[in-house]
């Protein structure tokens, strides 16, 4: 174990695939340069044969990326999910769809690496939480790494698989530190939740950049005597339903912390499913902390008003215990 | 060879220059005093908006990009809108709502810049279109990089415009890097403006450091989509003096650009080249132009006080321009 960035963990996961498999490469614009910080190094140790500069053309490399995995190889691209949108029908009328369409024929290993930078001040154009877009289409692994370890385990474990997986890369938690494993056979399963904080009164399901603020929120309730559950389900597709459906059999309560605009969220689906399948275990309506429904004003006064922070946490633990 | 164009279209490009640099600096300023967040300079590239939007009128459309402020000053938008929307406040242009990569002024033709690479090219065509449906005589010119001109709905518009006969302007300003990438390396051919050829309309390779070369050539564009007869691709050859951003000025260490090269391009500032032609030409004294760049400064350091004394947008506004009429928030 050492202490390590989340942002380097996800590169280091990525150095790691490479060596033991020539068959991975990496393109994206810039990530040469490694603009968005995860890429660095990787160039100097695997050369321009496995680390590509593409020209500004997200449609054409991300449907490459398609046809390289069709026939073999394993692509790992790098985006921000601001920019997924313009190569939205590769991503989803061939990565997502093809296995399906041509009767299981076409495997497609390729992994898009989504930088998801919001909270910043950089506006609607480039502050896109869309991880639940890509769960409503089906045939897509949905990553949202929650700790520096699981963007290392998750990382290493996308690139074996054999579908086509998006990995979030939460801005909010590039910066952040944890202990991350040196070993390389360390992976982190699919579909496995996390339980970052046991607890028995309240279970709070928290995805991506809401985790730390769930973990502070448990803390500060943990002061009040109410004991928090937090739980990351740390893949969205697949989702680990027994781990939520346990915690809120044991706690009777649920909140959902997502980064995302909190109409038909990642947060609806898991209250959805809590709703059909275990309304009889709840003790009180659940609370979404969800981002509110609106696209990112650039004006730091409008922005915070925005995403889910430790305080709408809290507040929404408070209403589950009325 | 200012012969063609008057004095006033010289001093007013002058004028226009010197306000987006001044504008420029005063914001690379107030971005090291922590005033405002990283932004995307123009500095270097003036020529190229501002002879274009020269050779256009003021009820003619621009689209922008990312490298934000250069189109919207050039084509006369108020710089203390334009200050207090980089600054988050609601007498911003958006209300605070777009920030430095989304300045519209739709009243003079602003139609916006747009922070996706590529993605407001389609838009100006689509004014463009407008124009010709209804039998107007405006037209409509759409700014974008060398790294842009590999987008999709890059290629898309530009066959689009040319098979609809469109009144459009696709002004590409190769300032030859897309953030550390040349377009050597992106671009299959020698030049941008090549790709004209294939989608049948003319294409201009224009030095874009040379105000009065971009007014030149926009106002043949110009005069050819006013008269029915289509689209035209300019590139503009041009370089930007600053790293790709501020606040990204990490990438600069990573050296995609020798130092000479920046060396030699800042030596053809566009600002010194037209002053220089104005002088030579007898058109103004030196003097003259130093009261202008005076006068911008002037102007953008008012623009400032405005902006920070500007309130931030409250609560209330957060919803609002969601939707044309209210909707219940959900
Ligand atoms: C669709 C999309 N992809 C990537 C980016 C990130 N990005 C912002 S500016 C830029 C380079 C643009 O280069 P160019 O079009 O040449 O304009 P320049 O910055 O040189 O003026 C990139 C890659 C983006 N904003 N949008
Ligand atoms: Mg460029």
């Amino acid at each position: 174990m050492t202490e390590r960035m989340f942002m380097q963990a996800l590169g280091m996961g990525i150095a790691e695939e490479m060596r033991i498999d020539p068959k991975v490469f990496l393109m994206g614009e810039d990530v040469r340069a490694s603009v968005y910080g995860a890429a660095a190094g990787l160039h100097d140790e695997f050369g321009d044969d496995r680390i590509l500069n593409t020209p500004l053309s997200e449609n054409g490399f991300f449907g490459a990326a398609v046809g390289a995995a069709a026939v073999g190889m394993r692509p790992v691209v790098e985006t921000l999910t601001s920019f997924m949108w313009v190569g939205m029908d590769q991503l989803v009328s061939q990565a997502a769809k093809m296995r399906y369409m041509f009767g299981g024929q076409a495997t497609l290993p390729v992994v898009y690496r989504a930088v998801m930078y919001y909270g910043g001040g950089s506006a609607a154009h480039h502050s896109d939480r869309s991880y639940p877009v890509f769960m409503n289409i089906g045939g897509l692994k949905v990553v949202t790494p929650g700790t520096a370890a699981d963007a290392k385990g998750l990382m290493k474990t996308a690139i074996r698989d054999n579908d086509p997986v998006i990995m979030f890369e939460d801005g909010t938690l590039l910066p952040t530190r944890g202990e991350v494993p040196d070993d390389p056979d360390f992976t982190v399963p699919f579909g496995v939740a996390n339980i970052l904080r046991e607890g028995t009164d309240v279970t709070v399901v928290a995805i991506a950049g809401s985790v730390p603020h769930a973990v502070a929120a448990a803390d500060e309730m943990a002061a009040e005597g109410v004991s928090v559950e937090v739980l990351d389900p740390r893949t969205l597709v697949p989702l680990d339903k027994d781990a939520i459906l346990n915690s809120v059999g044991k706690t009777g309560r649920l909140v959902v912390a997502d980064p995302a605009a909190k109409v038909c969220s990642a947060a609806s689906e898991i209250m959805s499913i809590v709703g059909e399948e275990a309304f009889w275990d709840l003790q009180a309506p659940m609370q979404k902390a969800a981002s509110k429904q609106v696209h990112i004003p650039f004006s730091p006064s409008l922005e915070k008003l925005v995403y889910p922070t430790k305080y709408s946490i809290v507040e929404s633990i408070k209403k589950t215990m009325g | 060879m200012t012969s063609n164009i008057s004095k006033d279209v010289l001093m007013l490009m002058l004028e226009r220059m010197w306000r987006i640099r001044h504008f420029e600096l005063k914001l690379t300023e107030m971005y090291s005093a922590g005033e405002v967040g990283g932004v995307h300079l123009y500095i270097g590239e003036e020529a190229v908006a501002v002879g274009a939007c020269a050779a256009m009128d003021d009820n003619d459309y621009i689209a922008g990009n990312h490298r934000s402020h250069g189109h919207p000053i050039a084509k006369g938008a108020n710089l203390k809108k334009a200050m207090a929307e980089i600054f988050g406040r609601i007498d911003g242009y958006c209300k605070g709502k777009g920030g430095s990569m989304h300045l519209a002024d739709f009243s003079v033709g602003i139609l916006g810049e747009s922070g996706i690479v590529g993605s407001s090219v389609p838009v100006a065509t689509g004014a463009g279109l407008a124009s010709k449906l209804e039998g107007k005589n405006f037209v409509s010119a759409v700014f974008f990089g060398d790294g842009a001109s590999n987008q999709g709905a890059c290629h898309e518009a530009m066959n689009l415009a040319s098979v609809w006969n469109l009144p459009v302007l696709f002004i590409c300003e190769n300032n030859q890097y897309a953030v550390t990438t040349s377009y050597k390396d992106t671009v299959a051919v020698e030049h941008i403006s090549d790709r004209a050829q294939a989608y049948n309309m003319p294409g201009v390779l224009v030095d874009g450091q040379d105000a009065i070369a971009m007014y030149e050539a926009t106002a043949q564009a110009v005069e050819r989509a006013r008269n029915g007869e289509g689209p035209t691709l300019i590139e503009a050859l041009t370089y930007r003096f600053e790293d790709h951003s501020l606040g990204l000025e990490k990438i600069r260490k990573s050296e995609y650009r020798e130092d000479s090269e920046i060396d030699e391009w800042r030596m053809r500032d566009p600002l010194d080249l037209l002053t220089k032609s104005i002088v030579d030409s007898g058109t103004a004294t030196q003097a003259e132009c130093d009261a202008i760049s005076a006068a911008a400064h002037a102007e953008v350091e008012e623009a400032a006080d405005f902006a920070r004394n500007s309130p931030f947008p409250d609560e209330s506004e957060l919803y609002k321009d969601m939707f044309a009429s209210e909707m219940p928030v959900v």
